[in-house]
């Protein structure tokens, strides 16, 4: 299914919630052709009545900004929208095994708090989430695990490989360190660093924002799925 | 310690037998006793009954190809009451073997199998002779001269859940009717790499095992590849949460063994250094233990407060977790101006904090009931396991290296040893508690008393000139090249060092052959003989405890799988 070039045109405010909620449906479907579980169709439907509550609460909020006049238009591209909110609720996966994981730590913690990128919303079941942060050395013995890990994530999902070590195997060019986690999962975005400064990961999420933003094609996670049917 | 004389005079008269194979002789101011591997389990038995050395620290291979006998299993031992150390070692022909010390030390346990995982030595009478710390599939046995360090295997299949290995508990024929429980390697209270293997009735666990070496990145193996001086950032990542700790540690032994002082100046560095890590380490363990047992907001206080000691460190050298601080001779660098006064008000924020926590916690009925009596060992017990640092006082052993072996003029400054009554987790979080607030103490009068001086020793031999005589003449750029390109050679012999690090003994035995890369470099992670205990602590036990046990143990993967 294509919706590229299908555009929505939303007019007074009352009619720009509805048709938001449209465009939910609309995005239900979409991901109907995407997704197979009958599991995560259950959490999405869910998902609709929560926004639908947020719209309607929303509208009794007290208002700070002076209500759109009636002859404002505001026009998006359906895929632009859903792109939008996929960037900006990243759910990450924290794999941390080493020192990058207390680095992210850091970067969840209260100083650079990832929490405004929308990203806080930590999970540690694959199911729940869709970025996938390998934060420290992957071992020959965690590569299995890291891509059984992989594979149970829904689509769409992200991976961020967050060091040295798990970029390359770093310094450990070593006997039981697994020379880049590449080799078993597609990565979208390396941080280097041993381990990377916290403003640096903060840098490759929003790196990978954009590239969600852009719909940039991923030539590695089909290459990826073409080897791992 | 008795004289060499009198240890001689007494083990010949108790093994006549023996008495032209045993050996005494000291290496570096260490006492070394060499013996035939017949004789090691009576050996030790005797050291052992006699309440000399109660705590044994260490096990690990030496690999020599060119000997007959071509490996070597040392045992370093410890005597919790007077501080002395002995090494044992026995040669063992390829494809031999010793017999096994489980018998007298449980915790001989894993660094039996460390040594058949990485070695091939065989212990006879072992439980659970299986590798350890590589995966199951691998083939050859990694520390062996003849293993490329950077030969990698890819194995791919994960291994089952089992618990044929040291799990303890009653092994029975109800065992059908258990729930089995896999807990990690990914999960949020294992934090990325440890493993835990639990049956379960009900919510009790009946039976459980564990298993480690998913962060087994060959830190001993690397060791040996590279020169003395590029060991220095891999020390950092071992534990990674108080990276300076390590580097003082290894900086420390090999000094020894070159024989040298460090200044004054760099002594009181060091000590600032491991008792910021100290704590930093111990707002980790604190908070993340809270956090796996459902008190978040501690965790984020607690890593408010770490921020701070990165800045400290962030000024000092530029890194914030691996700073890679110390060099052989002294420190990498004075601090800069001003710092000194920002650590100042770095403590007085830690302090406010610390009782911030405190009030979250110490009296939080929650807290309280998730924690007391949970994982409550005895004193004898947490010896058997060889225990050290907060876990061990926190079980009743007044035991700290800075007080019994002081080293860097902890002899000279006033702070306490906390140390607990039962051994639970609530002890050891006061325990550490506590150890937070006299560090802080700590730093405060060495501060007052900071000695002026230079930072490195100007030994040619080991320590790097100054970049000003790199460029700016020929004696400096040719002192600077051939340190780098051949390195540091210290003399040839073997060396045990240990520092009280945030978690325990960290101690470092080098075997040094003269050449510009350690021959052999074993690690003694603190973490590594409190974790083998877990199976223990847990069964019986409910299933929510484990986690509040592990967390209370304050397990790093880097340095408990190396």
């Amino acid at each position: 299914m294509h919706f590229e070039n299908k555009k929505l045109s939303l007019y007074t405010r009352k009619e720009f919630s509805d048709k938001l909620f449209k465009v939910g449906i609309v995005e239900v479907s979409l991901r109907e052709a995407e997704r197979t579980t009958a599991h995560h169709l259950r959490k999405r439907n869910t998902g609709m009545s929560e926004m639908q509550e947020d719209l309607k609460r929303s509208e009794r909020m007290p208002k700070f900004q002076p209500p759109l006049p009636e002859n404002v238009g505001l026009t998006t591209k359906l895929d632009s929208i859903v792109a939008w909110g996929r960037k900006n609720s990243l759910w990450p996966l924290p794999f941390g095994t080493a020192c990058c994981g207390i680095e992210m730590m850091s970067v969840m913690g209260p100083k650079y708090d990832l929490a405004r990128y929308g990203a806080e919303v930590v999970r540690f079941s694959p199911r729940q989430s869709d970025l996938l942060l390998i934060a420290g050395t992957i071992t020959t013995k965690m590569a299995p695990i890291v891509k059984t890990i992989y594979a149970q994530m829904l689509e769409p999902k992200y991976v961020i490989s967050m060091g040295v070590c798990a970029c390359s195997g770093g310094f450990y060019r070593a006997y039981h360190v697994l020379q880049g986690v590449d080799q078993v999962v597609p990565v979208d975005v390396y941080i280097p660093g041993c381990p990377p400064a916290p403003e640096a990961v903060l840098d490759g999420i929003m790196l990978l924002q954009r590239m969600i933003a852009t719909g940039q094609p991923r030539p590695w996670k089909t290459a990826w799925e073409e080897a791992n049917p | 310690m008795k004289t060499m004389e009198v240890l001689k005079e007494e083990l010949y008269s108790r093994f006549p037998e023996f008495a032209s194979s045993i050996q005494i002789f000291s290496n570096f101011g260490d006492v070394t006793l060499t013996c035939p591997k017949e004789l090691i389990l009576p050996l030790l038995g005797h050291f052992k009954n006699r309440g000399r050395f109660d705590l044994l620290m260490d096990i690990c291979g030496v690999d020599y190809p060119e000997r007959a006998q071509r490996f070597e299993v040392v045992y370093h031992l410890f005597s919790s009451k007077s501080g002395d150390r002995i090494r044992v070692k026995c040669g063992v022909e390829e494809g031999k073997s010793i017999k096994s010390v489980t018998p007298l030390w449980k915790g001989a346990n894993w660094f039996e199998r460390e040594a058949y995982d990485l070695y091939g030595i065989q212990f006879e009478g072992h439980p659970n002779l299986t590798r350890i710390l590589c995966h199951h599939q691998f083939v050859g046995h990694a520390l062996r001269k003849d293993y490329p360090a950077d030969k990698v295997q890819l194995c791919t299949s994960p291994l089952p859940f089992h618990l044929n290995g040291n799990g303890s508990g009653e092994s029975g024929e109800d065992e059908e009717s258990l729930v089995p429980l896999n807990i990690g390697p990914s999960h949020p209270a294992t934090h990325g790499t440890l493993r835990i293997l639990t049956l379960l009735d009900g919510e009790r666990v009946k039976k459980a095992d564990v298993e480690i070496g998913y962060l087994h990145r060959c830190f001993e193996k690397m060791a040996e590849v590279h020169s003395y001086t590029q060991v220095i950032p891999f020390t950092d990542r071992l534990n990674y949460c108080s990276a300076p700790m390590n580097n003082i540690g290894y900086c420390r032994t090999i000094e020894r063994m070159l024989g040298v002082e460090i200044p004054s100046r760099a002594q009181a560095m060091r000590v600032i250094l491991a008792e910021l890590s100290r704590i930093i380490d111990h707002f980790v363990c604190i908070g993340a233990n809270a956090v796996d047992i459902g008190a978040l907001t501690g965790f984020f206080y607690l890593f408010e407060l770490r921020e701070r000691v990165y800045n400290l460190f962030e000024k000092l050298c530029g890194a914030r977790l691996t700073v890679s601080l110390t060099r052989i001779g002294g420190m990498a660098a004075d601090a800069p101006e001003g710092w000194f006064d920002d650590l100042t008000q770095t403590l007085k924020h830690l302090r406010k904090g610390i009782d911030e926590v405190d009030r979250l916690l110490t009296k939080n009925k929650i807290w309280m009931e998730r924690t007391q009596i949970a994982g409550a060992i005895s004193a004898e017990q947490a010896i058997q396991w060889g225990y050290t640092g907060p876990c061990l006082r926190a079980a009743g052993v007044n035991l700290d290296l800075r007080r019994l072996k002081p080293y860097y003029g902890y002899e000279t400054l006033d702070f306490e040893v906390p140390v607990g009554t039962t051994g639970d987790v609530y002890d050891r979080y006061l325990v550490r508690m506590e150890e937070m607030r006299q560090s802080i103490r700590i730093i405060e009068q060495v501060i007052k008393q900071m000695p002026g001086g230079d930072y490195i020793l100007r030994d040619k031999s080991f320590v790097l000139p100054e970049k000003k005589d790199v460029y700016g003449n020929i004696e400096g750029l040719m002192n600077h090249f051939m340190l780098v390109v051949k390195g540091i050679h210290p003399p040839v012999g073997e060396i045990y060092d240990a520092t009280e690090a945030a978690n325990g003994e960290l101690g470092f035995y080098l075997v040094s052959d003269g050449s510009g890369c350690p021959y052999r470099l074993k690690v003694r992670p603190p973490c590594f003989p409190i974790f083998q205990s877990l199976p223990e602590c847990i069964t019986g036990g409910l299933v929510a405890d484990v986690i509040a046990i592990l967390g209370s143990m304050n397990v790093i993967a880097g340095e408990l799988d190396r």
